[in-house]
C-alpha cells in the first residue's frame, strides 16, 4: 500500500487513471499544473489502485494524497 | 527605482491602464507615477494584497485567480479602463501584451496602445510567416520549413531535408512552451505529437514548425525601439543564454561572446527587422548565436517589452517604459536617435522564481520574510513582499535582481553579495541555485551555451 502526494501546491488537470486500474512503475497516474508548468505524477511501483482522491479541476496541497496503489 | 530627471516631462497620456500583474506591473506603474500620470491597476482576486495593486492610483478587480477568467479577458479589461477613464493601456509582458485582437480593440475602443501596431504583431505573431517575412528582408533565418508542419510523416521529411537535430515548435508558441529537440525519428515523433497537444492548449492553433536546432548555442537578443517618426533603433544585446527547460533564468548585457564585430551585424539585422514591418515602441529580436560557426539566425521576434528589459537599462542609464510612453504619446526619445546609448559597464539579472533550487519544480506558499538586497548598482524589481501569498496560478517569477557593475567581474561579485543579502522564507525559491550559478567556471569565464544548466545538473 503506498499513498502518492503532491509535492506542490497545484490544480489537477487531468487524472489519468481510476480505481481498479493496473499500473506499473513510471506511469502517469495523474497531471498537475502549477504556475504555468505541467508536472506528472508518477507510479514508483507496480501496483492496482485502490483510490484517487483527486478530480479534475480540484486544487491540492503540498502533501495531499493523491491516489492510493495496493 | 531612481531614474534621471530628465525623464520627468509633460507627456500627452493623462492615464495608463497597465493590463498585468506583479513585478512588471508595479515597475511600469513606478515609472508612470514618477512622471506624473494617474495609474490604474487591474487584479485578480488572488493578487488583492500584491504591491502593485496599493501603489497604482486606482485599483479595479477584474475577475478570479483563473487568467482566462481576469487577466485574459478582454472584456474585463476594457471595461475597467472605460469605467477608470484611462487614456491608455500597457500589457506588459505574457497575458494579452501579444494579443493582436486586443490591441485593436484598445485602439478602437479610442485608447493609446502602448506597443506596436496589431499588423506588426500579427505579421510577428506567427512563427513560420515571421520567419519568411524575415528572411525576405535579408534577416539571416535557421534552415526550417517555410509551411505548418501537418502531421508527423511530413515532420519526418522535413527533418530528414533540414537535417538532425531539430527544433519542433509551436507556430503560435511562446515561453518555451511545446518546444523540444530531437536527434532522430523515434524522438521527432514523440516531440512532434506532444508540440502539437500543447501548442493546442496554450495557444489554441496547432500549427507546428521544424527548424534546424544547434545544440551549442547561445540565445542572444536584441532590444530595438521603433520611434513615433518611424526611425529604429538598436540599444544592444543581451545574451540569455542560462536556461531551463528553454525559459531563461539569467541575462547579462554586454553578451560575453559577442564581438564588435558581430554586435554591429546583429544589431544591423535587428534594425532590418524592425523596419521590414513597420516597428513601434519597445520590441526584441531574438537571435541563435551558433558559437562554432559564429553564425546568428533570426528567431523570433517578441513585440512587447521583454521581462529582462532592465539588463538594458542598466548598462543604457534609459528608462525603457518612459520611452515606450513617450514613443505612444507621439515624442521623441529622450535620447539622440541618430547616436543611441551603448553599453556603460556590465549588467546582470537573475530571476528569482518560486521553484526548488535542484529540479526547479514549482513551489508556491505563503512568505513569512521577504528582505531585498541593496547596495550601489543594485536594483531589484519585486512582485511580492512578506505577508503575501504565492499562489499556483501564474509564472512562478518573485522578482528580479539587477546588478551594475563597471566591468563583468564586477557585478558578478555585486551579484553574488546581493544574492546573499536576499532573504525569502516560505515559498521555495531558486536563490541557492544563483550561488551555485556565480561560482560555475563556465559563466565565470562567460564561455556558456544554452546547454549550461543541463550539464550543471547531470
Amino acid at each position: 500500500m503506498a499513498e502518492v502526494r503532491a509535492e506542490m501546491t497545484a490544480n489537477v488537470w487531468k487524472v489519468l487513471v481510476k480505481a481498479g486500474d493496473t499500473v506499473a512503475d513510471g506511469d502517469t497516474l495523474v497531471i498537475l499544473e502549477s504556475m504555468k508548468m505541467e508536472i506528472p505524477v508518477i507510479a514508483e511501483e507496480d501496483g492496482t489502485i485502490t483510490e484517487v482522491k483527486v478530480a479534475e479541476g480540484d486544487t491540492i496541497n503540498e502533501d495531499d494524497v493523491i491516489a492510493v496503489i495496493g | 527605482m531612481k531614474f534621471s530627471p530628465a525623464l520627468v516631462l509633460c507627456l500627452v497620456l493623462e492615464s495608463l491602464l497597465v493590463a498585468n500583474r506583479g513585478e512588471i506591473a508595479r515597475r511600469i506603474i513606478a515609472t508612470a507615477n514618477q512622471l506624473g500620470v494617474r495609474t490604474i491597476a487591474v487584479y485578480s482576486e488572488a493578487d488583492a494584497d500584491l504591491p502593485f495593486v496599493r501603489e497604482a492610483t486606482e485599483a479595479v478587480l477584474i475577475g478570479p485567480a483563473a487568467p482566462a477568467d481576469s487577466y485574459l479577458k478582454v472584456d474585463a479589461v476594457l471595461a475597467a479602463a472605460k469605467a477608470t477613464g484611462a487614456a491608455a493601456i500597457h500589457p506588459g509582458y505574457g497575458f494579452l501584451s501579444e494579443n493582436a485582437d486586443f490591441a485593436q480593440s484598445v485602439t478602437d475602443a479610442g485608447l493609446i496602445w502602448v506597443g506596436p501596431s496589431p499588423e506588426a504583431m500579427r505579421s510577428m505573431g506567427d512563427k513560420i510567416a515571421a520567419r519568411n517575412r524575415m528572411q525576405a528582408a535579408g534577416v539571416p533565418v535557421a534552415p526550417g520549413t517555410p509551411d505548418p508542419v501537418p502531421d508527423v510523416a511530413a515532420a519526418l521529411v522535413a527533418a530528414s531535408e533540414i537535417g538532425y537535430p531539430v527544433m519542433v515548435k509551436a507556430a503560435a508558441g511562446g515561453g518555451g512552451i511545446g518546444m523540444a529537440a530531437a536527434y532522430d525519428d523515434e524522438e521527432l515523433t514523440a516531440a512532434f505529437e506532444t508540440a502539437r497537444t500543447r501548442a493546442e492548449r496554450f495557444f489554441s492553433s496547432p500549427s507546428i514548425l521544424l527548424e534546424k536546432y544547434v545544440p551549442s548555442a547561445r540565445h542572444i537578443e536584441v532590444q530595438i525601439l521603433g520611434l513615433a517618426d518611424g526611425t529604429v533603433v538598436a540599444l544592444g544585446e543581451r545574451d540569455c543564454s542560462v536556461q531551463r527547460r528553454h525559459q531563461k533564468v539569467a541575462e547579462e548585457s554586454p553578451s560575453p561572446a559577442v564581438t564588435p564585430q558581430i554586435r554591429a551585424a546583429i544589431l544591423d539585422a535587428a534594425v532590418k527587422a524592425g523596419e521590414a514591418v513597420g516597428y513601434r515602441n519597445a520590441g526584441t529580436v531574438e537571435m541563435l548565436f551558433d558559437t562554432s560557426t559564429g553564425d546568428a539566425w533570426f528567431l523570433e521576434m517578441n513585440t512587447r517589452l521583454q521581462v529582462e528589459h532592465p539588463v538594458t537599462e542598466a548598462v543604457t542609464g534609459l528608462d525603457l517604459v518612459a520611452e515606450q510612453l513617450r514613443i505612444a504619446s507621439g515624442e521623441a526619445p529622450s535620447f539622440d536617435p541618430a547616436n543611441p546609448p551603448t553599453a556603460d559597464g556590465h549588467a546582470i539579472e537573475l530571476r528569482v522564481y518560486a521553484e526548488d533550487p535542484k529540479r526547479f519544480l514549482p513551489g508556491p506558499g505563503a512568505i513569512t520574510e521577504w528582505v531585498e538586497p541593496v547596495g550601489d548598482g543594485v536594483r531589484v524589481d519585486a512582485g511580492y513582499e512578506s505577508g503575501n501569498k504565492v499562489t499556483p496560478f501564474y509564472d512562478p517569477l518573485l522578482a528580479k535582481l539587477i546588478v551594475h557593475g563597471q566591468d563583468r567581474a564586477d557585478a558578478i561579485a555585486k551579484a553574488r553579495s546581493a544574492v546573499e543579502g536576499f532573504t525569502i522564507v516560505g515559498p521555495k525559491n531558486n536563490l541557492p541555485f544563483f550561488t551555485e550559478l556565480l561560482s560555475n567556471d563556465e559563466f565565470v569565464q562567460g564561455d556558456y551555451d544554452t546547454g549550461l544548466i543541463s550539464r550543471m545538473r547531470s
